[in-house]
């Protein structure tokens, strides 16, 4: 049996549920809803639905909170055949209980440790390399991270810039996370164009380049170690690392009429279409 | 001069600075003021510059003019380089809006001495204030107190700043009288004996009213410069130690000496700096801070200096076989942290997983402990790893091995037909 499903977290708790209910060991998920899934085996679409994800939930809490962090922190990674590992995770933590968890090794949890280390590490690193830009008052970054960091950051940059507004997309999942005033939304975005840079903005950006490579002592220089900090896949979205262009002021950059992001926050970039609101943002 | 030039000139003569750190104190978000300080207690890295070193704070200095003559430092007064000063206002606005961008932590600010060590204090209070109290900052400042300072100066920046640095730079009073002449020992210790008081009292103070306000939250650290004076890594570690114990330091960084000047008493014009000297005094710092061991236990007299082949943890460990192997499933705390390769992060998991089982080598490995250093030293359930072949003779080259990578190749040696007879 494959479970369809609508990729959020709560979309993966039903998946628990139906699978509950029906007595069924489903051998593989699909959590995206463009693909038709081609298989032989047959295909059960699951319905998101709050009552039974949040009674799943709250039934994985009562057994261990950690294994309930652990969860969900994990289902947010990149991790290779991901719902199958999390739903083997489950079963085992419903039939033997959560002294499992203390085993780090054990071949349950082991995945969804390693899992979420390598996210917890793309974490610390993304805390300090977002780059922002000040597009007319309003805060605005780009990053391409390989897990889905977002729901994780939120509390970390609205709390950093409680009085600011700003926007941050992450590439590679076409997710924007918005925080203006107190509040904060995760919204789906396929693609966000930003707005030139004005001079104000390219001025400091020359500033933090030139402050950048003066800092550096050329007796010590040690691009291994560089590396090994921080590797380059980092770099493409970091100021410091880009070519002459980022550092030009463009013409006209404000003046072009920008639409508004929703809730009404008005984002100096363009959305394709309306976003719809996004599932799973209630952790 | 336009400010591109002036935080050219002034970061270049910051930049030998060691520390640039921004832990040690969590304090959120308040209204009305920009930023926090870092959610992690172990701060935040924004950047890697060219050479691999962490950049976390706006490092400059208020100004390079200097009234001091130390022989090492870039910014003496008789060498001659383009001297200026930010004003308060543009080292504030510089300050907020790369922390808006995300670029910094917050602000390092040092200063040359300007005039005398007050009124170069006064200047950095008056930027500080300025930056804290109309712009609102509320991220991280690290200030350096200026030896010679007037104690109510040193208080009042202290109020300003969440950690206050007073630099050592020569770990000898001899190395102090024939470099920096205008300095004394005496000098050096007396605001570092004041921070660690008037912290010590504000700590109570803060218990009592849980308003007053916070003396260097993140408390204070120093730095020490390395290979510019004859001093040994025996004297320099006995030094660390007892600054961590007596002034309470957080942190005491050291930095290898890179010539930036010709004279007689100094190493000469492009003699590398001393950087792998550099990393084995940090790792016995960390042995020190981290995992309970002492200066005596890893120099002695007859052995000075750290052996640049071999780290001092493993140096210790070969030279102490009576104390291993260590037993997985049995040994405390304490013992696990000797082993090399194993390290607090290990050990705690270590002490978590054997609770629910037998460990193995293998469930070592997945838990995230490396075992190239550590398979030499440990037993699990009583057993050696399989296929571990070592002699006591052969197990310091073995674990030389390990970092043969990263360590500059050994000069080339000529074989002698002979000395093995003789």
């Amino acid at each position: 049996m494959v479970y369809e499903y609508d990729g959020s977290y709560e979309g993966f708790l039903c998946c628990i549920y139906e699978s509950y209910v029906n007595k069924e060991f489903p051998i593989a998920f699909a959590g995206n809803e463009e693909f038709p899934v081609l298989t032989l085996y047959p295909v059960r679409r699951v319905e998101t639905d709050l009552t039974h994800s949040s009674r799943i939930l709250r039934s994985i809490e009562s057994r261990s909170n950690r294994a309930a962090r652990l969860l969900y922190r994990a289902f947010h990674t990149c991790m290779a055949d991901r719902e199958a590992c999390l739903y083997r995770f489950v079963r085992k933590l419903y039939a033997d209980g959560p002294q499992f968890l203390r085993r780090t090794s054990d071949e349950a949890c082991f995945p969804l440790y390693k899992a979420v280390r390598h996210l917890s590490g793309e974490l610390e690193k993304l805390r300090g390399f977002v780059r922002f830009s000040d597009f007319g008052g309003i805060l605005g970054a780009e990053i391409e991270p390989k897990n889905r960091v977002l729901p994780f950051l939120r509390g970390y940059f609205c709390s950093r810039y409680a009085n600011e507004s700003f926007f941050l997309y992450d590439r590679t999942h076409g997710e924007l996370l918005l925080y203006s005033g107190g509040r904060s939304r995760i919204v789906q975005a396929d693609s966000l164009t930003l707005a030139p840079p004005d001079e104000q903005e390219t001025r400091y950006r020359k500033l933090w380049k030139t402050f950048f490579d003066t800092v550096a002592i050329a007796d010590r220089y040690n691009p291994r170690c560089q590396n090994t900090f921080l590797p380059k896949r980092y770099r493409a979205t970091m100021t410091e690392f880009q070519s002459e262009s980022v550092f030009i002021p463009e013409a006209s950059p404000a003046d072009a009429p920008l639409p508004s992001a929703p809730d009404g926050i008005p984002a100096p970039v363009t959305l394709p279409g309306s976003a719809p609101p996004a599932p799973g943002s209630c952790i | 001069m336009d400010l591109l030039d002036k935080l050219t000139i002034l970061t270049d003569a910051a930049k030998y600075d060691a520390s640039c750190t921004s832990s040690g104190v969590k304090r959120g978000s308040r209204p009305g003021m920009i930023g926090n300080t870092s959610s992690s207690i172990a701060g935040c890295c924004h950047s890697f510059s060219a050479d691999g070193r962490c950049i976390s704070l706006l490092k400059v200095l208020m100004t390079n003019y200097c009234v001091y003559d130390c022989k090492y430092c870039v910014n003496r007064r008789s060498n001659d380089t383009r001297r200026t000063a930010f004003t308060p206002r543009e080292l504030a606005e510089l300050t907020i809006q790369f922390y808006r961008r995300n670029y910094i932590e917050g602000l390092f600010l040092s200063s040359g001495v300007l005039r005398d060590p007050d009124y170069t204090t006064l200047r950095m209070i008056e930027s500080l204030r300025l930056l804290r109290q109309e712009y609102g900052f509320n991220g991280y400042i690290h200030a350096k107190a200026i030896p010679g300072t007037s104690p109510e100066l040193v208080q009042r920046l202290g109020y300003l700043a969440d950690r206050l640095s007073v630099n050592i730079e020569l770990p000898s009073q001899k190395g102090l009288a024939s470099l920096a002449p205008d300095k004394s020992k005496a000098a050096i210790l007396a605001p570092m004996r004041l921070i660690e008081a008037q912290g010590r009292q504000n700590k109570e103070e803060l218990v009592k009213y849980r308003h007053a306000p916070a003396f260097a939250p993140a408390g204070q650290s120093t730095q020490l410069i390395v290979g510019a004076t004859e001093d040994s890594d025996r004297h320099i570690l006995h030094l660390t130690e007892s600054l961590y114990a007596r002034y309470r330091l957080k942190r005491v960084f050291y930095s290898a000496y890179v010539p930036v000047v010709e004279n007689p008493l100094l190493p000469a014009l492009h003699t590398k700096p001393p950087l792998l000297r550099e990393h084995r005094l940090y790792q016995a710092d960390w042995l020190l801070r981290f995992y309970g061991f002492r200066a005596e236990e890893l120099l002695d007299d007859q052995h000075p200096n750290f052996d640049p082949m071999l780290d001092p943890k493993c140096y210790w460990a070969i030279t102490h076989p009576e104390q291993f192997p260590v037993e997985i499933m049995t040994a405390d705390l304490d013992r696990l942290l000797r082993v090399p390769g194993i390290g607090p992060t290990g050990a705690r998991r270590i002490l978590s997983a054997r609770r629910t089982g037998p460990l193995h080598f293998d469930d070592l490995k997945k838990m995230g402990i490396v075992l190239k250093r550590a398979q030499f030293f440990i037993l699990c359930g009583g057993r050696m790893r399989e296929g571990l072949r070592f002699t006591a003779d052969s197990l310091a080259l073995q674990l030389q091995a390990v970092e043969r990578g990263s360590l500059p190749a050994p000069a080339a040696q000529q074989l002698s037909l002979f000395d093995a007879t003789g």
